[in-house]
């Protein structure tokens, strides 16, 4: 289950299921419980993270592992990066920088990255994670990701 | 300086996250705390891998272990035990980490006010001299109504 010829595959077709596909072949993605709920028509990707009680990082609220939402965006902006770059290998994060805006309740998160800038070798890209409610963010982050060369 | 954290754990240290669903998954260790500092070890394991062409794991992986490095590390400076919640953290990735080998993070909490912590951490092998990964976080002190998470159930 290597990536070879399927992330060229991917782009073209660039479905829900073509994306959770990729979640599949991605131990780590499987093992967060992340989905890819819907493309829509701008080509962008809306990642969900399922909640369990092993991704709890402090009981007593209930609330998410900070580090698990950071995750979760990182491979949220991975997903995105991978339909607008190009070649058959992931781009590679630089930096990643999360913000928490409210603590992560127990329930399912979703989020939706946006490229604000595709350079030749480096791409910007902007998350923002929420809950119940798209307006009231529970994380934001930014970074930089090392994007692979077309062949 | 007091440490209630450290009369807490009272020598166990792996009590300092043994409350943490997320860091039992993991299987984060505690190798060491002192003042202000935390050192935690978090083994290999192929469910952690990001690429399925290289085995490397996951960038968010050492996000998750430098989080749980830099709450520790407050958690081990305060004068009297709050609750506390990571405001931001950013990660700088130096090289991948290499397959199969366990991943140590070493955090340090350089800066307390009355309301914000300040940490440095680092991602590594063998030496802190060779990083896979740094950062830099803030957390907020006293952050919400509910005690400590690590003194169990308010």
């Amino acid at each position: 289950m290597g990536l070879v010829g399927f992330l060229t595959e991917l782009r073209h077709r660039g479905t829900a299921a073509d994306y959770n596909e990729l979640v599949q072949r991605t131990p780590y993605a499987r093992f967060l419980g992340l989905s890819i709920d819907s493309v829509d028509a701008h080509g962008r990707l809306l990642t969900r993270l399922r909640f369990d009680q092993a991704i709890v990082g402090n009981p007593n609220l209930p609330a998410i592992h900070g580090g698990v939402i950071g995750a979760f965006l990182e491979m949220a902006a991975i997903f995105q990066l991978v339909r607008e770059g190009e070649g058959d290998r992931l781009p590679k994060p630089i930096n990643f920088t999360v913000e928490y805006l409210r603590s992560a309740g127990p329930r399912d998160a979703f989020a939706r990255a946006t490229i604000t800038k595709h350079g030749r070798r480096v791409a910007n890209v902007r998350v923002h994670a929420w809950q119940d409610d798209p307006d009231r963010l529970v994380a934001a982050a930014h970074g930089h990701f090392l994007m692979p060369q077309g062949s | 300086m007091p440490q209630p954290i450290l009369d807490l754990v009272c020598g166990d240290l792996q009590r300092l996250i043994a409350h943490v669903p997320h860091a039992r998954l993991l299987q984060m260790t505690v190798v060491d705390v002192g003042p202000g500092e935390c050192r935690i070890r978090l083994p290999y394991s192929d469910r952690l891998v990001g690429n399925p062409e290289t085995g490397v794991v996951h960038g968010g992986v050492i996000t998750t272990l430098l989080d749980q490095c830099g709450g520790s590390s407050v958690l081990a400076a305060l004068e009297e035990l709050t609750s506390i919640a990571t405001l931001d953290l950013r990660i700088d990735y130096m090289k991948p980490a290499t397959p199969g080998r366990d991943i140590v993070g070493y955090s340090h909490c350089y800066k307390l006010t009355r309301n914000v912590a300040f940490t440095r951490a680092v991602a590594y092998h063998e030496s802190v001299d060779d990083p896979i990964a740094t950062a830099v976080g803030t957390f907020m002190l006293g952050a919400n109504r509910a005690q400590p998470a690590i003194l169990g159930a308010s």
